[in-house]
């Protein structure tokens, strides 16, 4: 097996891991129509819920389904209780109050659970695929958990009423509150499932990149990217994102001269906003036509 | 009797004491922060920011002189440690230092944080003559007596550890092709020079691959199957303890097994090699100073015991998975030996000088055989280390304490 | 977007003349306060408010481009590196006086700021968010970037000196600073103002406000968009330049994503689209932490976050908002 094919499995492994983060970032814009970017640290935190719970001594599976729970009771509460007061408030307050959960979220993590890196079991034997040693089994298992997070997303969104409902919340909340929607329920479930979907993508990365406070600082961005790229309006173009980003990331790092592994993000970052500056609305999103 | 005899002792040494200084009553000479009650000293860590896993080490410190104020200071006046955040920016460095200097009129700056940091107040601290003891950074510049006089390091300098590896290299394995994993920053450069060095004019035909990583990169899994394919058969591993930890797994992973140095700064058995895997890291080499609290085989001496109770008492919220405990335990440890050697006469001047005059100090958390050491010449206290191989279970120390100022 | 709207002009309607009077005497009450203030404070605090006024100008930056033109970065701590290095490799390698490298790095920052406008015409909202993001990423890593260590210093930075006082003053080192960093602060404010409340301004305003009808009233909302980056990286990079200087020491580490959104926390507290605002702002970037670290050491930035909440809470037009609705409440009382 040559290098290049090397590069890109384990381009794809890591980028499964931003594909169910840049899913996550796209469900909270679609349920709330903003980026959260105490997100990460949000997915962060649970999986240290999950750590104790599993240190606690109970079952793996019991433990994640927990977490998942514990979560969307903690997004539902974060945006009832703190993001309510600046639900109409400008962009820009909104984004403060991010900056003051991530940060908060960050240095509570830091002085309950300290800095050393915890490992984090997977639920996926560890042996490789089909021997070869490049993606192993949890990288396999966490594209499958992403894919089945994706599905379940798109049937909640397109084929439920409560899906409709926040859709109709997020996108013209005015109209909404017209037709009976309680909106601002509505946005808090958004919050819930998102805090749902951010841990198990936290559960499902922790194993890959060790469990610590600091641990989805730069994934985040990473996935981040690959919403963008894939369009933040589809979830499914996010995922490819993410894989794209993964993959690409490597490639420029291995084999783009001069520049190496020392400017590999930089030159990463800089495709992803050339691609934009071609395709605005990210590689399949939708153009929305803006009416004055 | 015996507490007599130790008094007049004491006395008739108290009045020698003052007869060489030539001083005829005041026994006592103070600088700035010191008092009859107290002693103050300064301090700037990260406990905010991208660096706070280190914030731990001003936490331990604190909880040292916690420890030697209960049991009632340093003759008779207490350490009051004033330790500043500064979220390891420089320029926040540069405000939290003035701060400790001209405002709080700290006595000494101890254990400040990082290279960046360090280097930004690093002629301020010089022009001002505040003593500048035992920076926690395992950079080469700070020990430079001629030109920085106030300013000292303390843990082992990065290059002098390298060039460790680079002798054991060339002394070992003749046709080693060698793949270098760096963090890019300051710290990793340092390492990656000192090793170079150390290979001498080997450098250009033994190193095959180097590539460094970012502290923002998620894994450096990249990087393992970049090397991996260089052909390289010795891997020196210069990473911080959670891409340690990915490159040890990942390297195995995927069936690489060259002959793997990893930096004494990711070196413990607790919060390193048992992520990673035990069975993972069998065969690591490493070079050590301390002894390393999770490892098993120190379980059973007294000096961890002690550590043990300490930590338990006085920093009970502490991990003691975390070496960076037993660091600032050990580093406080020097200071107090300053301090106490320094006894009434506590001028920055003579502070300086008895941290410039420490002679074979043993502390009980460093590796039997490596001692503290200092003359006005020699400003990097702790030089041996030992190098050790992993067996599976705990660090098994192989041949005598290597000293590079000493020459080999 | 739904930034804060208010235009000076709705002051000025509330109280008629007697506001303007009164406006120029806080002014000069303010002008009088800042010129005394360091022989009242130490040298700490001097260098302390130095370094608020450096952000003060950062912001004011990062103001014209996002509060006045509607314009997001997360990446202005880029400018300010720029800023920062532009000063510090010109004492370094150059030996230029410090005072020559202002307009030497408002000039680079400018045409920086101008260059990377094009490329942001076309994105908007969270693109743009996303593309000044990556440079603020980006921008330590370039710093670090081997091939201009040569420069740059590299992973160990550049420490230059710091000036004296010229003209054998009787000032110290910290004084004559803070007294060159005001100066260059009421020139770059007094551009601003005259900026804004012009015709240029308005354009600006307009674009945020309305894009498609400015371009329908014929402001060639491009090129507004474009010049208005690099005023705005401009004035973030002077800030970066004094920087340098006062803190006598660059380093990759000093600008990393964290400068860039601590810049747009100091925007958003002190008031967006306000010029005093920004001088809140500089405070509030350089004692708050401070504070937060006064009432706990073991998470400082816990607190921080909470402060930011509610900040947000309190005062969500910002510091200089939440001055003026004060002031408007006691007009209207008074009038009553």
């Amino acid at each position: 097996m040559d290098l290049f094919l090397q590069q890109t499995l384990a381009g794809l492994a890591i980028g499964g891991v931003y594909a169910s983060v840049a899913l996550a970032v796209v469900m909270i814009y679609q349920a709330t129509d903003h980026f959260n970017f105490a997100q990460g640290e949000m997915a962060m935190f649970s999986t240290f819920v999950a750590w104790s719970l599993i240190s606690y001594g109970l079952p793996y599976w019991v433990a994640f389904f927990l977490t998942v729970i514990i979560s969307f009771a903690g997004g539902l509460a974060i945006e009832r209780i703190i993001v309510r007061p600046v639900e109409k408030a400008p962009v820009l307050n909104q984004i403060i109050v991010f900056i003051g959960l991530l940060v908060i979220f960050n240095s509570v993590a830091g002085w309950i659970f300290e800095h050393t890196i915890k490992p984090f079991p997977s639920p996926f034997p560890e042996q490789p695929l089909f021997g070869n040693n490049y993606i192993g089994m949890h990288d396999t298992g966490v594209i499958g958990v992403t894919m089945i997070m994706l599905a379940l997303v798109f049937v909640f969104v397109r084929h439920t009423p409560l899906g409709l409902a926040m859709r109709a919340a997020a996108q013209n909340p005015e109209s909404a509150k017209l037709v009976g929607v309680r909106v601002g329920w509505m946005l808090a479930i958004g919050w819930g499932l998102a805090a749902a979907i951010g841990s198990v993508a936290g559960m499902m990365i922790a194993p890959v990149v060790f469990l610590e406070p600091n641990m989805m600082v730069g994934i985040l961005l990473y996935g981040f990217a690959g919403a963008l790229l894939g369009g933040v309006s589809s979830p499914g173009g996010a995922v490819i994102g993410g894989f794209m980003v993964g993959v690409l990331e490597n490639l420029v790092g291995t084999y783009v001269p001069f520049v190496g592994n020392e400017l590999k993000l930089t030159v990463a970052l800089v495709l992803i906003v050339a691609v934009l500056l071609f395709k605005p609305a990210g590689l399949f999103g939708i153009v929305t036509v803006k009416r004055v | 009797m015996m507490l007599t005899k130790r008094a007049l002792l004491a006395a008739v040494a108290t009045v020698a004491a003052a007869g060489l200084a030539g001083t005829a009553a005041a026994d006592k000479m103070y600088g700035p922060g010191v008092s009859d009650t107290e002693i103050k000293i300064g301090n700037t860590n990260p406990y905010s920011g991208p660096a706070s896993a280190y914030g731990t080490i001003g936490k331990a410190i604190q909880a040292y002189f916690d420890k030697i104020n209960a049991e009632g200071g340093i003759n008779g006046r207490k350490l009051n440690f004033v330790t500043l955040d500064d979220g390891y920016s420089p320029p926040k460095t540069v405000e939290q230092v003035r701060k400790l200097v001209e405002k709080e009129e700290v006595a000494i700056l101890f254990q400040n944080l990082g290279t960046p940091t360090n280097t930004a107040i690093h002629k301020y601290i010089n022009a001002k003559k505040v003593p500048h003891l035992f920076v926690a950074t395992g950079a080469t510049k700070w020990g430079q007596p001629n030109k920085f006089p106030w300013t000292m390091g303390w843990q082992p300098n990065y290059q002098a550890e390298a060039k460790v590896y680079a002798k054991y290299i060339l002394d070992n394995q003749p046709d080693a092709k060698i793949a270098v994993l760096y963090q890019n920053d300051d710290y990793g450069k340092d390492y990656l020079e000192g090793f170079r060095a150390g290979l001498g004019d080997k450098a250009g035909s033994m190193l095959v691959s180097e590539l460094p990583y970012e502290v923002t990169d998620p894994t450096v899994d990249s990087q393992i199957v970049s090397m991996k394919n260089s052909g390289a058969n010795v891997f020196f591993n210069i990473t911080t303890p959670k891409f340690a930890a990915q490159a040890i797994r990942k390297a195995f992973d995927i069936g690489w097994k060259p002959l793997h140095f990893l930096n004494n700064v990711s070196s413990s058995v607790g919060s390193v090699l048992t992520p990673a895997g035990l069975e993972k890291s069998v065969g690591i080499i490493t070079a050590q100073y301390q002894k390393d609290p999770t490892d098993p085989q120190w379980r059973d001496s007294q000096a961890y015991k002690d550590w043990n109770a300490w930590m338990d008492q006085y920093y009970p919220g502490g991990d003691k998975n975390d070496v960076s405990n037993a660091f600032g335990y050990s580093a406080a440890q020097t200071l107090e030996h300053v301090l106490r050697a320094a006894g009434d006469n506590l001028t920055r001047e003579n502070l300086m000088k008895q941290a410039a005059n420490i002679q074979d100090l043993e502390l009980p958390m460093l590796l039997p055989g490596v001692l503290v050491n200092t003359s006005p010449t020699d400003f990097y206290p702790i030089e041996g280390m030992m190098l050790s191989r992993f067996d599976g279970k705990k660090w098994e120390l192989f041949g005598d304490v290597i000293d590079p100022s000493k020459g080999s | 977007m739904a930034i804060a709207r208010e235009t000076d002009a709705a002051a000025i309607k509330i109280g008629g003349a007697s506001v303007s009077r009164t406006r120029l005497l806080v002014l000069v009450a303010v002008a009088v306060l800042a010129c005394v203030l360091p022989f009242l404070v130490s040298d700490y605090r001097t260098f302390q408010f130095t370094l608020a006024l450096i952000y003060a100008i950062a912001l004011l930056g990062l103001n014209i481009l996002t509060g006045y033109n509607g314009q997001f970065s997360l990446g202005h701590g880029a400018f300010y590196a720029v800023g920062a290095y532009t000063a510090a490799v010109l004492m370094d390698q150059f030996e230029v006086a410090y005072y020559w490298t202002i307009p030497a790095a408002g000039l680079a920052c400018f045409i920086a700021g101008f260059l990377f406008g094009f490329p942001a015409l076309r994105l908007e909202g969270l693109y743009l968010a996303l593309a000044t993001f990556a440079l603020a990423i980006a921008t330590p890593q370039i710093l670090k970037y081997d091939a201009l260590e040569h420069w740059t210093g590299g992973v160990q930075g550049i420490v230059i000196l710091k000036p004296d006082p010229p003209f054998g003053l009787p000032l110290s080192q910290d004084q004559w600073l803070y007294f060159f960093t005001l100066g260059v602060l009421a020139i770059l404010f007094l551009c601003g103002w005259n900026l804004l409340r012009g015709r240029t301004g308005r354009a600006m305003m307009a674009i945020r406000d309305n894009p498609i009808a400015a371009s329908a009233l014929g402001v060639n909302t491009g090129l507004y968009k474009t010049l208005t980056f690099g005023v705005s990286a401009l004035y973030t990079g002077v800030a970066g330049a004094l920087g340098a200087i006062v803190i006598q020491f660059v380093a990759p580490d000093s600008f990393n994503l964290f400068l860039s959104v601590t810049l747009l926390v100091g925007l958003v507290v002190g008031g967006i689209a306000s010029i005093p605002g920004a001088i809140f702002g500089g405070v509030f970037i350089v004692f708050i932490p401070n504070v937060a670290e006064e009432i706990s050491k073991a998470a400082p930035w816990a607190i921080y976050g909470v402060f930011l909440i509610l900040f947000m809470y309190v005062m969500p037009t910002g510091i200089w908002g939440a001055i003026r609705q004060a002031y408007a409440w006691l007009v209207r009382q008074r009038a009553a």
